[in-house]
This record gives C-alpha cells, structure tokens and sequence, in this order.
C-alpha cells in the first residue's frame, strides 16, 4: 500500500481468529482534521479494528496506514505511534502510580521532549483531575480512570487521538466534557477516531462516520449525506385521490389523511415536481419541509437493511 | 526499556514486596543465628573444632537450599504474571500502543525483575553468612561463587517464567514453571542414583533433564562453591551413596556447562520476545 495523505486509511483490511472474520475488508479514509465517528454493533469488529491500526494485533490481509505509515513496515509504524495518542475501551493504569505518575511514564514512552511537567498539568486541567494529581489510580473510580486515560491519550498534543468508547464510564457532566474536548481538538485541527456506541455523541460531535457491520463498512460519509432523508413533511389541503395517483405515477409515494402527509421518494432536485403535481391537481401547498432522521434512524435502517 | 524496568521496581516497592521480602529474610536470618549459634552445646558430649566446620558447612547448605528455593519461588512468582497479567487487565494496551518494541518490554521487565533477585540473593546471603560468622566463627569459602550461581538459578527461572507470561496466565505460567524447576531437582538426585547404581540410563535422565532446564546444574554449582575441603574427605568416606545427595556437589560444574547456562538464558529470553512479538493484545 502506498502512503497515504490521509492520517488513517484503510484498504481491505481483514482480520481473522481461526473461523471466526472479525474484520473482513475494511476500506476507509479518516481525513486530516475531522473527528471521525466509527459505529458498529457490538461484534461488528471496531475495537479489532482499533488494535489493527496501533499495531497491537496484525493484520490477516490488507492494509492500514497511519500518518503515512504502513502498518505491515512495523518500525515505521513504531516512530508514527509518537504522534498518536490512544485511549483503550479496557483501559486500565497501575494502580499503585498517581495519576501524575502515570502521565509522566506515557510522557516517556512517548518519547516527548522534557520538561513534561507544563503538559502533564495541562492534560490533568482538561480532563479535571487537577485535584486528584497526587492521588494514586487505585483509589481511582472508573470513571476518573477513564478521565486518566482521556489525559493519557491527549499528552504531546498528538496528530491522532483514538478513542475507543471514551464515555463509557462517565457520567453526564463527564459524557459533556468529553464532547467540549473532542471540538477543541477539532479546532486544533486533531484527526479524532471515535469508536462509539453512543450515538446521539456521535452526531453532536463528529463530521464524518463509518457504520461497520460484520467486519465492514456499510455505509460511510458526513452526517449530511448519512442522513439525508428523500422523505418530506407535507401539509396542503385538497389532496384529491386523482392528485394521489398522479403523484404516483411521477414516482412519490404519498402517505397519510387529512391535510398531513409524507412524501417518500423525494430527494431535494424533485421538490418543486412534488409541489407542482400537487398545485396542478388541485391542491393547496401551506408548507414542504425534509424528514430529519436521527443518527439512531440511520444506524437501525442500515443494519436493518442488512439483516 | 529502562521505564518498564524501572516501573518493576516501583512497583515492587510500592506494593510492599520489597517490605515483606527483607522481614521475612531478618527473621530467617535471626532464626538460624541463633541456630548456629546453638551448634556447639546441641549433643551430650561437646563437638571437636572439626566436626562444629562440618556441621556448620552441612547447615550453611541447607540454608543456602532454603534461600535458593525462595529465591526459585519469587523468580517464578514475579516473572509469571508479569507480562501476562498486564496484557489480560488492559495495561499494556495504552503502553505498547507507544512508540515501544516488543523486545523494549520484555526486556525492560527482564531486566528490573534481574535487578530485584539479584538485590534479594547477594542482600540475604551475605546478611545470613555474616551472622554464621558472628555465631559460630564459620565462613564458607567461595561465597560470592555460591551467590552467583544462585542468582543465575534464579535468573533462569525468571527468563522460563517470563517466556511462559508471554502466552499463558500468570497462575498456569506458575505452576508451569514450578513443576518443571521440581521435576529439575528430582532429576538431579535421579541421576546421583543411577552413579551408585552404575546405570548409563539413569545418569543418562539427569544430564538431558540438567540441560533442559539447567537450574539443578546451578544449585550444585553454589553447593560445590560453599563446600570446605573437610567435607569431600567426609563425602569420599561416605562412598558413592554420596552422589545421590541434592546438598552434596563433588565437583563445579563443567565450564561448558556454565556457557550452556548463559546459553539456555539468552536463548529462552529471545524465545521469549519472539513470542510476545507475536502475541496480539
């Protein structure tokens, strides 16, 4: 695989245990900048996915590369890891360290320039544990350890944060920060990789998203073209059932009595065809507006479709 | 490499290891003091300058034995689950998602679990052979010989231990390494019986088992190093029967043994690196 401009790309990637294909044929790009979304059932293969692209499992077939790093030539991942920062779905830190300890082993492994302590207390300040610095991670609830993981993973302001399930043990309040550091990140211009399940996170916070079922991607773009709906709200009066017919025969689909109905089949350029059949037979147009779906919508009819 | 050693040490001082390690070895020290102290006064009939050497060199062995065997223990005890208990709750996947090699981890592990046996063997041996000296005016003559053959015991079993952490848990790991090093000792005196017995088979059993897992080689090699020359008249008078003895070593061990031991070290350490470089996480 040549190197890519992209952070992350993947290209048929697969990933086999014995007979069970965790992955099978993943292909995607994470562009520079955007905070990418990566949804899936559980199985579906992302945190295999994940471990694939930090070099913590090797892959059966295919490729992936990070920040132009392949991750078959492992000494060149190896130095492309500095600029990446990664916090784990099982993410667990020595007990027996204090949280600030643990920031500074990381700042080490990650081979970043000394002093450490600036950044150290930066990264402890966004995740809020600036009070708990001292403290050891035992004494840690999961939820100050995911935090902990959180600053473990932004430390070195890297080029690449992969977060895997990064609220699941936090609350609101944290769920919410997490969402505040993910947009500062974005405006650093950070690539963010964001596998999570929660999607209504998900919509608030990334521009791109993967859906990934039984190893592959199943539908990938912006939110905007994910959830594009060809579905439209309409209200008019008069809807005759000749009107009705000869809407069908221009290919939409009307739905519902009275002076409210859904239009299926209607994608944004077609509009005015809809509201001109309808003027034409008679009836009284008050307003058109587009169906919104909601990230969950999207995710359930896709993997609906395909099951 | 030197934060994963170092991160073994803290660790093991932070979790009280090094804490419970040195007042166990104060009170064993203290007890066989006193012991050896007792050595002159224990029979009826009071015991010649020669026969106070023999029995003090006989229980300097056992001592060394039980130092030995602790040493073997806490070998396997720390090396077993070092890697594999990191791997299994989640810790080394934000650590080797670094810019670290497989080789830097096992190696760092390696080397600050070698720092921590080589304190505790060269720490208690010289604090127990103090105290004998103290006692009962004994000293062994080659200690440093002896220390150093136990440490390489141990160092063996850490290096097996290690290996094994990189793919079992840490408690099948252990035990792994446990029967072996007992199957390793059993062996030894197997062999000893088949030189009485004058049986090419049995001595045949020892010397491949000895090789396999050379630690039975090395603890005859720290016997040997303890050993006064009034003990080989003793032993020579007790005929070959003395062979079969486990705290009895006629002989150092082969020099080509002690470069096998070096060998089987290195060999068993890259294995080791070899197949947690394979292991996915």
């Amino acid at each position: 695989m040549t190197a890519s401009s992209a952070p992350i790309e993947t290209v048929e990637l697969t990933k086999r245990y014995g007979r069970i294909t965790a992955l099978a044929g993943l292909s995607m790009r994470v562009e520079a900048g955007s905070v990418f979304g990566f949804l899936g059932p559980n199985g579906a293969g992302k945190t295999t996915a994940v471990k694939l692209l930090l070099g913590l499992a090797r892959p059966t077939s295919g490729d992936a590369v990070v920040l132009g790093a392949p991750v078959s030539d492992e000494p060149a991942h190896r130095a492309a890891r500095r600029r990446v920062g990664y916090l784990p779905e099982l993410f667990r830190y020595p007990g027996w360290l204090s949280a600030r300890e643990v920031l500074a082993v990381h700042c080490e492994l990650a081979r970043l320039e000394r002093p450490w302590g600036a950044q150290i207390d930066a990264a402890l300040r966004t995740v809020g544990l600036a009070e708990r610095a001292g403290d050891r991670v035992e004494g840690f609830s999961k939820g100050m350890q995911q935090r902990l993981g959180l600053a473990v993973a932004l430390l070195g302001s890297p080029e690449v944060v992969v977060l895997d399930e990064p609220t699941s043990a936090l609350d609101p309040v944290g769920r919410h920060d997490v969402r505040e550091i993910l947009r500062s990140l974005r405006a650093r211009g950070t690539t963010v990789f964001l596998n999570s399940h929660l999607l209504s996170e998900v919509e608030q916070v990334c521009d791109r998203v993967a859906v990934v079922d039984h190893g592959k991607v199943v539908a990938q773009g912006t939110l905007a073209e994910l959830l594009r709906s060809d579905s439209v709200r309409v209200r008019a009066a008069d809807v005759s059932v000749d009107v009705r017919a000869e809407a069908a025969r221009q290919g939409f689909a009307l739905e519902g009595d009275g002076d409210r109905l859904v239009a299926h089949g209607v994608d944004i350029e077609r509009v005015p065809l809809l509201v001109g059949t309808l003027v034409r037979g008679g009836a009284r147009v008050y307003s058109v507006e587009p169906v919104q779906q909601t990230l969950e919508d999207r995710f359930l009819q896709i993997l609906g479709e395909r099951h | 490499m030197l934060v994963t050693a170092r991160l073994v040490l803290v660790e093991a001082a932070r979790r009280r290891l090094i804490l419970a390690v040195i007042g166990l070895t104060l009170l064993a020290v203290v007890l066989t003091g006193w012991g050896f102290a007792r050595i002159p006064s224990v029979g009826t009939v009071p015991l010649t300058p020669d026969q106070i050497t023999l029995v003090a060199a006989q229980l300097t062995i056992l001592v060394a034995f039980m130092f030995s065997f602790v040493l073997a223990l806490s070998a396997v005890f720390v090396a077993a689950p070092a890697i594999s208990g990191e791997a299994e709750s989640g810790i080394a996947l934000a650590v080797l998602a670094r810019p670290i090699s497989r080789l830097e981890y096992v190696a760092g592990k390696w080397i600050g679990l070698a720092i921590l046996l080589l304190v505790y063997a060269a720490g208690s041996i010289a604090c127990e052979l103090v105290v004998i000296r103290l006692a009962i005016g004994y000293a062994p003559p080659s200690p440093p010989v002896a220390v150093l053959f136990l440490y390489a015991e141990s160092l063996v079993l850490l290096t097996l231990g290690l290996a094994l952490s990189t793919r079992l848990s840490g408690m099948v790991g252990g035990v792994v390494a446990l029967v072996l090093f007992g199957m390793t000792w059993i062996a030894g005196i197997v062999g000893g019986v088949g030189e009485i017995l004058g049986n090419d088979t049995l001595v045949r059993v020892g010397t491949i088992v000895k090789l396999i897992l050379p630690t039975d080689g090395l603890w005859r090699g720290a016997v040997h190093a303890l050993e006064p020359g009034s003990f080989f008249i003793a032993a020579r008078l007790a005929g070959p029967a003395a062979a079969a003895n486990p705290f009895y070593a006629p002989a150092p061990p082969a020099a080509a043994f002690d470069v096998w031991a070096v060998a089987w070290i290195v060999v068993v350490f890259a294995a080791a690196t070899w197949s947690f470089r394979a292991r996915e996480v």
